[in-house]
């Protein structure tokens, strides 16, 4: 990258209501309602109702219409992965994160100068969007929400794997994967199905519309039903269910359940046991260390923002290899899997 | 090694007694030998390593990590052998994953110069869940929720066989128990269990009913004893070799130097240990307690807290099995064996003479030598019973002294593990204690998470839910004050000055005895009611 006249300050910086691009006058994934925002993927987080105007990925706007309903926000604008649109004068374009099904980094360019804001993010391939493209620029914006060298993902075909090994040496009792609703459930379907599983999967009622929603955008997830019935038809069945409900009331339907949860998280034991999980499965839709260092050693940028996470040990990491790093402290960011188990989630489902 | 890690890990997150089971049956039947008596071996606390120590592996992660990222983790993850196990840099191109056999038989030949070299290209090779359980293997302590009787049982479901059948030959077989497997196969017979020091499946009580069984039992048929509170417990002395177990068959030698020093005699006593200050004086079981699950002996404490072996029973005596004769004879070899010993540390249960249970009734209302809290009630045994592993039926009974009860106030409730996962089941409670301004507030006084059936489990997960004030991760606070709240009976066996708890006093086995629905808050007990019952 030359470097431009323009300050990356001037293009894009922190605000009390998120990342803010001046010059274009719009928001990056703001957690308050603006006027415009650009918005990364549909994770609730990251994508709120209630905007003036929204500009995402055809996939995003789907799915925030699925949550909030179609009248989420006042206009929208669909930008498919390699397209660029002007937003103020500023070049917006997306390009595939890896992180869920139409998720998105946002690359802005404006005088000379380039900011790629990654959103989330992971490297890995993953069945149910595309995969992450690396782009060069004058900064790149990281989130670290695994941002410790203890956190490296083992492949997902290991974790499917537990999970059916464990299918088979307990067939009397019921497997109850807590999943969260949007991308994690459609990924560990979708991976259970490359494992040769066809049988038929049981899910809860809050994943029924976002399943259909991936199936609508080319996800085969195979056979799927509700998971409704008596005791005895669960025993040695998958059930996916959002990760509140598998410690709620709701999970007394089934026999003698084998708790497991996906999420990175899973990695740590201390994790495993507040949870009360029984099969932690390590899957996880962001980047690990290694995929977090690795992408920073590869576009070398000229600065580093970091959104949210273990900035500190990421900053520490850039230091010790010569790159310019900052944390952002962007507060409202959480990741998905961390949520407290909720109390007591509608039943039903 | 990777099944071994395997195992580990699914054991470490698993409650369930039968599922852990499973696990360890489905390992033994999978793996090969010599890998999977290695396992055994483990499991079952066989297996230490002096020649590996953490400052070793503290060593080598400091080398190979950044000081700062490292603190940043061991913050993050707790556990040092956890975060060194996930930290650990992969290096590209390492050895292939090493054999759990390969692991031991290396440590086990290995010179104290060659061991670190050992374990930092054992942690190249393999992966994370694999370098935790390597960690866990040398620095001893598998601390993953499964006892030396537990992995029994799942050999012994393996092979079909009863857990006695395996606890008889246990300490006759060496790791990685080549021949035990082969019987268990079903490829050759029972191996010997003719070896000096060995343990011996020991005979077990049922709990007496009042209303059933008195009516049914002759009271000339049975002898009487009181049921010391202590610990159960096998003092083996054998052609030199000298050894202490508990009930369940582990071998508790180390803890008890100052016991093995007594064991002068050729024969095997079943008995109870307890601290004796003085030779004839039990002490309370807390004594003992502060005894137990020591990994360093501390001279001091022996010295303070001497224990000692009060004799119930005689299984083997001079080389000769005893097992196969009355409790009458036994009884009398028993009396004569423990004269001759002459040692002031081990001493005869005498037996209680009575001719009628009402006899009986009224000596376990009134506790031995004026101490309530060092008998747990009385033994009944008929005078013909042979000495038989397990717990059959009408033959030993115990008859405990009625629990002490006390009515406290639900205060918090913590969501149970496994089944028991979307039940907030156990229970923390408290009695009323008056504050420095004069109010009457809760103070904690134990936690239970039995005693209840389990359609009252879901009456008090509900009344949990539909009351909760606050919420901690896993636990919730409930309403608790002096107009509103849930009044627990809770039955325990003794209880004991505690400064690790706030209120100063802590129980002994509670459990919930009854839910009083009925009963108002402000009326629950007072702390001053509990320490009147201080042992």
């Amino acid at each position: 990258m030359t470097r431009s006249a323009l300050k990356p300050e001037a293009l894009l910086r922190p605000t009390p209501k998120g990342l803010w691009c001046e010059p274009g006058d719009f928001y990056i994934d703001p957690p308050w309602p603006v006027d415009r925002a650009v918005i990364t993927h549909g994770h609730a987080d990251h994508a709120r109702a209630g905007h003036g105007s929204v500009l995402a990925t055809p996939e995003t706007l789907a799915i925030m219409a699925e949550r909030y309903g179609q009248d989420f926000a006042g206009h929208t604008q669909a930008v498919a992965y390699g397209e660029t649109a002007s937003v103020g004068g500023v070049d917006v374009g997306l390009v595939p994160a890896g992180h869920v099904l139409g998720s998105a980094q946002a690359v802005l360019t404006h005088r000379g100068l380039r900011i790629v804001a990654s959103g989330d993010y992971k490297r890995r391939r993953d069945p149910t969007c595309a995969r992450f493209e690396p782009v060069r620029g004058d900064v790149f914006i990281t989130e670290a929400t695994f941002g410790l060298p203890v956190f490296r993902h083992p492949p997902d075909a290991q974790e499917i794997g537990r999970l059916l090994a464990s299918v088979r040496q307990f067939p009397e009792r019921a497997h109850l994967v807590g999943a969260y609703a949007l991308g994690k459930a459609q990924r560990v379907i979708r991976l259970v199905r490359e494992a040769g599983y066809d049988e038929t999967i049981y899910v809860h009622g809050a994943l029924e519309r976002l399943n259909r929603l991936y199936e609508r955008f080319g996800v085969a997830l195979g056979p799927l039903a509700p998971a409704t019935g008596s005791k005895a038809d669960f025993a040695g069945k998958i059930i996916v269910a959002p990760p509140s409900a598998i410690a709620d009331r709701w999970s007394r339907r089934f026999p003698d359940p084998v708790t497991a949860f996906a999420s990175g998280w899973m990695r740590v034991r201390a994790r495993v046991r507040q949870r009360g999980v029984e099969l932690p499965l390590i899957l996880s839709d962001h980047a690990d260390w290694d995929e977090l260092t690795d992408t920073l050693t590869e576009l070398s940028p000229g600065e580093v923002w970091i959104t949210h996470g273990r900035d500190d040990a990421l900053c520490r990491w850039a230091e010790l290899n010569g790159l310019k790093a900052r944390a952002l402290h962007l507060v409202g960011y959480e990741d998905e899997d961390d949520e407290e188990i909720a109390a007591d989630p509608a039943e039903g489902g | 090694m990777r099944a071994f890690a395997t195992l580990l890990d699914r054991l470490s997150s698993t409650a369930s007694r039968n599922a852990k089971l499973v696990l360890i049956r489905d390992h033994l039947a999978d793996q090969p030998d010599p890998d999977r008596g290695w396992a055994l071996a483990s499991l079952t606390g066989a297996l230490s390593f002096k020649t590996a120590k953490p400052a070793m592996i503290r060593a080598a992660v400091e080398s190979r990590v950044d000081a700062q990222l490292f603190r940043l983790s061991r913050d993050y993850v707790g556990d040092m052998a956890e975060t060194v196990a996930l930290i650990w840099p992969a290096r590209h191109g390492a050895n292939r994953e090493p054999e759990l056999s390969e692991v031991i038989d290396a440590l086990n030949t290995a010179k104290r110069g060659e061991v670190q070299g050992l374990l930092e290209g054992w942690l190249d090779a393999l992966d994370a869940d694999g370098r935790w359980a390597l960690l866990k293997l040398v620095t001893g302590g598998l601390r993953v929720g499964v006892s030396a009787r537990l992995a029994w049982q799942a050999a012994a479901d393996y092979g079909g066989v009863t857990v006695a059948d395996i606890q008889e030959v246990w300490h006759a077989q060496e790791p990685p128990y080549a021949d035990l497997f082969a019987w268990l196969d079903g490829k050759a017979e029972r191996p010997s269990a003719d070896a000096h020091g060995r343990f011996r499946p020991v005979m077990l009580a049922h709990p007496l009913d009042e209303d059933v069984d008195l009516k049914k039992l002759d009271p000339f048929a049975y002898a009487a004893e009181w049921k010391w509170d202590g610990i159960r417990v096998q003092a083996v002395s054998e052609g030199g070799v000298r050894r202490l177990y508990s009930r369940a068959g582990e071998d508790i030698s180390n803890a008890f130097p100052d016991v093995l020093d007594q064991l002068t005699y050729e024969g095997v006593i079943d008995g109870e240990l307890l601290v004796m200050r003085e030779a004839g004086q039990a002490a309370a079981f807390g004594d003992l307690q502060q005894r137990l699950n020591r990994k360093v002996v501390d001279p001091k404490l022996i010295a303070a807290s001497p224990a000692a072996i009060r004799a119930y029973d005689l299984l083997a005596a001079d080389g000769e099995d005893l097992r196969g004769l009355a409790f009458t004879e036994r009884r009398a070899r028993l009396e004569a064996f423990v004269a001759a010993t002459g040692s002031p540390r081990i001493d005869l249960s005498p037996l209680q003479p009575f001719d009628s249970w009402e006899d009986l009734a009224k000596l376990r209302a009134d506790p031995p030598e004026g101490e309530p809290a060092i008998a747990e009630g009385l033994m009944l045994k008929r005078l013909d019973s042979v000495y038989q592993a397990g717990r059959p039926k009408g033959l030993w009974f115990k008859w405990k002294r009625d629990p002490h009860l006390v009515d406290a106030v639900l205060m918090y409730a913590q969501r149970g593990s496994g089944k028991r996962s979307s039940f907030y089941s156990d229970f923390t409670f408290g009695v009323w204690v008056e504050d420095a301004t004069g109010a009457h507030v809760l103070t904690p006084v134990g936690k239970a998470y039995f005693g209840f059936t389990d359609e009252e489990l879901k009456q008090l997960d509900k009344f949990v839910r539909d009351h909760t004030t606050d919420r901690f991760g896993p636990v919730r606070a409930v309403r608790a004050d002096r107009e509103f709240g849930l009044v627990l009976e809770v039955a325990f066996e003794g209880l004991q000055r505690s400064k690790r708890h706030k209120s100063g006093v802590a129980m002994r086995f509670p459990r919930i005895s009854r839910i009083r629905w009925d009963k108002p808050s402000k009326e629950a007990d007072e702390l001053a009611t509990l320490e009147a019952m201080l042992d």
